[in-house]
C-alpha cells in the first residue's frame, strides 16, 4: 500500500512539492503563463513560429456571438469546442459527425443545437477556466488522427506528452483514452499512458489508474508494439516550443494529424507527475542531467542529445519474450 | 540563487515571535497554560473620622506594585467627596476632600491585587539619615551605649540594625534598653538609634494578609538600607525579610492616614481571597498598564472587539492545518481555505450539529443546483439563486428543528452561505466531469481538514496561547515559510507512485 521516501528517491520520483518550488517556481516565470494558459495565445504564438497546430474555426467570445455558432459551424461535420483558459481537460466538446440537426460526440451520444450553445455560454462564463474568470470560447478543427492508433484508442485522440526542461525533450508519454476515462485522454480518469522512448519513440511500458498494463483495456490490442510515427519531427516541435515560450519546464501535448504530422495541441506550464508512472522512472535523473548542460544549444542538437542519453529498452517487449519462453 | 535572506527573515521572525512571548510571560505573568489560577486578594479600606463641620483633607497612602504583588485595580467609594490620587517618588497617596464634613464620615477604598512572584517594586530612593540626632541624659549615654554595643557585633548595616534589635527585644534587653524604651516607642526609638548611627532607614506600613479577616490595623516595619539593597525587620523580634503574606501599604516612612478637619480617624482592613483564572487576571491587568509597544495587546481593545480578535487569531492555526495537509498529507480539498470558514462555523454550532448541517445543506443544494443546471443560466446568475436556495435550506431546517424542539438545528444560520454555495457550485461541476467518485474524495478531504483545523482552533490551550501570545503568530508564520520550502514527498505520493517502485 505505502513505499517509503528512500525508495522513491532511489527511483529519482519527483514529488508535487518539488515540482512547484524546483522547476516550476525556478524556471517558469509567472509573467509568461499566459502565453500557455490562454489556448489562443498559444495557438497565435505557434503560427508565428511556423509550429503546426490544428486549425481554428473561429472563436466565441460574448453571449450573443453564442447564438450565431450555427452559422460558424455549418461548414464542419466534425470539430472540438474548448474554453481558451481551461485546464486539465475540463470544458472540452469533441464533436466527431452530425445526425441531422443533433451533434454527435465521439461516445455516440447525441445533442442539441441549445446542449452546444449552453456548453459555448458555460465556457464564456468562466466555468472553465482557471479562477472562474470570463473566458472565450475556441471552435477548432477536428484533428484526422492517424489510423494507425485506432487499435490503440477507444473513441478519443490519442495524444502525446513530452516534458520539455530547458528545451530538452526529457520524456514522453501517450495517452491513449478507454471507455472509462469517457474518451477522454486523463490519467486520473482512467486513459491509459504509454511510457515512450525518447530515442526510438517505441512504448516501454503502460499503466492505467497506476497499475501496469500490457495491452488496451478496450481494444485488447497488445502495447508493445507501438511505435509513434515521425517521432523525430514530433521531438523536434516540441523542443521548439522553449524557444517559442521561454518557459523552462514544459509540458507539450502533441496529436498525430494523417495528413499533418505531429501538431501542437496545447502547452502546460504545470506538467503533471503521471509521466513517471507511465515511464516506470522518475524525471530527477534527467533533470539533474539537463540542469548540468550549458545554455544556448541549438534545438536539433538538444533533441540528439536527449536521444543518446535518455534512451531505455522497452519492459513490454521483456514481458512478451519472457511469455514466449 | 541565494536563499540566506530567506533563511534570515525565518529566523529573524522565529527570534521575535519567541522573544515576545517569553517577554509577556514574564512581564505579564501570561500563563502558558489556560488553567492556571491566580491568587487575587480583595482589600478594602475603610477611614472612620468624626467631621467637625468645617472643609476636610483625607490623606492615605495607597499600595502600590511591589516585590510579590501587583495591583491589578482599585476603586474608592466616598459619596460628596472630591479625589485625587498623588503619585511621588514611586508612592502613591489618595486625598479625598470636602468643603464640609460634619459628624462621622466614611471613605472606602478597595484593591484587587493578584499574588505575583515575579512583580517588581518601584524604586524608593533611600533615606538620609538625620544627623542632628540629640538626646537629654542619661538617655545619651544609654543610647551610645546601646550603638556601641551593636556596632561591635556587626559587620555592615543590615547585620547592625539586627543587632540593634535583638537588643531591644524581650528576651534579650539590657539595662540601657530598658531605660531607654521607658521613654520612647520601640519603633521611633530604632530609628532613632539607628539614624544616629548613620544607617539608612525608615519606617514602612504593612498589612498581614491573612483569607476573610476584618477590622485589621498595619504594622509597623523597619526598612534599613545597605546602599540600594534593603532589608525588612521586624521591630519586635528582630526577624529579618519579609513574610510571603506581607503587603506593604506605605512605603516611604510618610504617615499611612492624615486627616485635616476631622477628629478620631482611624483606617481599618478588611480582605478575602480568591482565585481568578489567570487569563481574567490578565485581563484586569492589562486594562491599568500604559500603552507602550511592548505592551501591544488585543487585551487594551474593548471586550466586544477582543472576542472578535480571539477568533481572527485562530484563522491562522486553521490555515496552518489546511497547508500541513495539503504540503505534508497531500489532501484534495474543494476551495484552499473554504475548509477553515466551515470549521469556523462548526465552533459557533458544535461538531456534531455543524457536521449534519453542513452535510444537510450540501446534498440538498447539490439536487437543486442539478436541476438549474438544465435551465442554461448564465454562471453568476446561478450561483445567486444557489445562494438563495441555500439560505431557504437553512431557513426550512431552522423552522422545522425548531418546531421539533431541536435548539441545535438553529445554528446552522452560522455557515458562510456564500462559501457554501460556492462549494455546491463546484462541487456539481466536479460530479458532472470527473463522477461522483472525485466528488466524495474533494468533500471528503475538505471535511476532514475542517473537522481537523475545528479539532485545532477549538482547543482550549491553542486559543488561549493564540490570543494571549501575539508572537506565536511570527512563529507560526515562520513555521508556514519554512513549509513552503519542503521539496519532500507528500505522505499520500507514497502510495500515489507505490506501483513504479514496484517492478524490478
Amino acid at each position: 500500500m505505502w513505499t517509503s521516501p528512500g525508495q522513491l528517491r532511489a527511483k529519482g520520483i519527483v514529488g508535487m512539492n518539488r515540482r512547484n518550488i524546483r522547476y516550476i517556481g525556478r524556471y517558469n516565470d509567472r509573467r509568461l503563463y499566459p502565453l500557455v494558459d490562454d489556448k489562443l495565445q498559444t495557438k497565435l504564438l505557434a503560427q508565428r513560429h511556423g509550429i503546426t497546430s490544428p486549425a481554428l474555426i473561429g472563436k466565441v467570445s460574448t453571449q450573443f456571438g453564442v447564438k450565431r455558432i450555427h452559422e460558424m459551424l455549418a461548414s464542419h461535420g466534425g470539430f472540438v469546442i474548448k474554453p481558451a483558459k481551461g485546464s486539465g481537460g475540463k470544458g472540452i466538446l469533441v464533436i466527431e459527425r452530425r445526425d441531422g440537426a443533433h451533434f454527435v460526440k465521439p461516445s455516440g451520444a447525441h445533442l442539441s443545437l441549445g446542449d452546444v450553445e449552453r456548453h459555448v455560454s458555460n465556457i464564456l462564463s468562466g466555468l472553465y477556466s482557471l479562477g472562474g474568470s470570463p473566458d472565450v470560447a475556441l471552435i477548432e478543427a477536428l484533428i484526422d488522427f492517424d489510423e494507425s492508433f485506432a487499435e490503440y484508442s477507444y473513441e478519443g485522440v490519442p495524444d502525446i506528452r513530452v516534458i520539455v526542461f530547458q528545451g530538452y525533450p526529457v520524456m514522453a508519454m501517450m495517452r491513449l483514452s478507454t471507455a472509462a476515462s469517457d474518451g477522454k485522454a486523463n490519467l486520473h480518469q482512467g486513459a491509459v499512458g504509454v511510457g515512450i522512448d525518447i530515442a526510438s519513440g517505441t512504448a516501454i511500458r503502460g499503466v492505467q489508474f497506476d497499475r501496469a498494463r500490457h495491452d488496451h483495456p478496450d481494444t485488447g490490442h497488445e502495447l508493445a508494439s507501438l511505435q509513434i510515427p515521425k517521432w523525430q519531427t514530433l521531438l523536434q516541435l516540441a523542443a521548439n516550443c522553449f524557444e517559442m515560450t521561454s518557459l523552462g519546464y514544459l509540458g507539450t501535448d502533441m496529436v498525430l494529424d494523417r495528413q499533418h504530422g505531429p501538431m501542437l495541441l496545447e502547452l502546460n506550464a504545470r506538467p503533471g507527475l503521471a509521466i513517471q508512472m507511465a515511464n516506470g522512472e522518475g524525471l530527477r535523473s534527467r533533470l539533474d542531467l539537463i540542469e548540468r548542460q550549458p545554455q544556448g544549444v541549438a534545438p536539433d542538437e538538444r533533441v540528439a542529445f536527449a536521444q543518446h542519453h535518455f534512451a531505455r529498452r522497452s519492459e513490454l517487449e521483456r514481458v512478451a519474450q519472457t511469455a514466449k519462453a | 540563487m541565494s536563499r540566506l535572506p530567506f533563511y534570515l527573515i525565518v529566523a529573524l521572525l522565529l527570534v521575535a515571535g519567541i522573544a515576545m512571548s517569553v517577554h509577556r510571560h514574564v512581564q505579564f505573568e501570561v500563563p502558558w497554560t489556560p488553567g492556571e489560577q491566580r491568587q487575587v486578594w480583595e482589600i478594602e479600606a475603610q477611614v472612620n473620622f468624626n467631621g467637625n463641620g468645617d472643609p476636610a483633607k483625607v490623606e492615605m497612602a495607597l499600595p502600590s506594585t511591589q516585590q510579590g504583588f501587583r495591583v491589578l485595580s482599585e476603586h474608592t467609594a466616598s459619596p460628596g467627596y472630591g479625589l485625587t490620587y498623588l503619585e511621588e517618588n514611586g508612592t502613591r497617596r489618595a486625598l479625598w476632600s470636602v468643603r464640609e464634613a460634619s459628624g462621622s464620615q466614611q471613605l472606602y477604598y478597595t484593591a484587587q491585587v493578584l499574588v505575583a512572584p515575579q512583580a517588581r517594586a518601584n524604586v524608593v530612593p533611600s533615606p538620609i539619615p538625620d544627623a542632628s540626632v540629640a538626646w537629654e541624659p542619661p538617655y545619651d549615654t544609654a543610647a551610645q551605649a546601646v550603638i556601641d554595643l551593636a556596632w561591635s557585633r556587626s559587620a555592615d548595616p543590615a547585620t547592625f540594625a539586627r543587632q540593634l534589635i535583638r537588643d531591644f527585644s524581650d528576651d534579650h534587653q539590657g539595662e540601657n534598653a530598658r531605660l531607654l524604651l521607658t521613654q520612647f516607642d520601640r519603633v521611633p526609638l530604632l530609628l532613632r538609634l539607628l539614624d544616629q548611627a548613620q544607617v539608612p532607614a525608615r519606617e514602612v506600613s504593612g498589612l498581614m494578609l491573612e483569607d476573610g479577616r476584618r477590622r485589621q490595623t498595619l504594622t509597623s516595619w523597619i526598612q534599613v538600607y545597605d546602599g540600594d539593597d534593603s532589608v525588612l525587620f521586624d521591630p519586635t523580634s528582630g526577624e529579618q525579610g519579609r513574610p510571603d503574606n506581607l503587603l506593604l501599604w506605605e512605603n516611604a516612612g510618610q504617615s499611612v492616614l492624615e486627616v485635616q478637619g476631622g477628629s478620631n480617624s482611624h483606617v481599618g482592613f478588611s480582605m478575602i481571597s480568591r482565585n481568578q483564572p489567570a487569563a481574567a487576571a490578565v485581563r484586569s491587568q492589562q486594562a491599568k498598564d500604559p500603552d507602550t509597544l511592548l505592551n501591544f495587546s488585543i487585551h487594551s481593545l474593548p471586550l466586544e472587539e477582543q472576542s472578535l480578535f480571539q477568533t481572527i487569531l485562530l484563522i491562522p492555526i486553521g490555515a496552518l492545518v489546511v497547508v500541513l495537509l495539503r504540503v505534508l498529507v497531500g489532501i484534495k480539498t474543494s476551495g484552499t481555505f473554504m475548509p477553515v470558514l466551515i470549521a469556523l462555523a462548526f465552533i459557533q454550532t458544535t461538531l456534531l450539529t455543524g457536521l449534519i448541517g453542513f452535510l444537510l445543506v450540501v446534498a440538498v443544494g447539490l439536487v437543486i443546483r442539478n436541476y438549474l443546471s438544465y435551465l442554461n443560466l448564465l454562471l453568476v446568475a446561478r450561483v445567486t439563486t444557489v445562494i438563495i436556495t441555500v439560505i431557504a435550506i437553512i431557513s426550512l431546517f431552522s423552522v422545522l428543528s425548531f418546531r421539533f424542539g431541536l435548539n441545535a438545528g438553529l445554528q446552522i444560520t452560522f455557515f458562510p452561505m456564500i462559501i457554501l454555495s460556492w462549494t455546491i457550485e463546484r462541487m456539481s461541476i466536479l460530479w458532472e466531469e470527473e463522477g461522483p467518485k472525485e466528488v466524495l474524495i474533494q468533500g471528503g478531504g475538505s471535511m476532514l481538514t475542517a473537522v481537523l483545523a475545528y479539532l485545532a482552533m477549538n482547543n482550549p490551550w491553542i486559543r488561549h496561547i493564540t490570543f494571549n501570545f501575539l508572537g506565536v503568530q511570527l512563529i507560526l508564520m515562520a513555521f508556514i515559510l519554512m513549509l513552503g520550502n519542503y521539496t519532500g514527498y507528500r505522505l499520500l505520493e507514497l502510495r500515489r507512485f507505490k506501483p513504479v517502485t514496484e517492478d524490478d
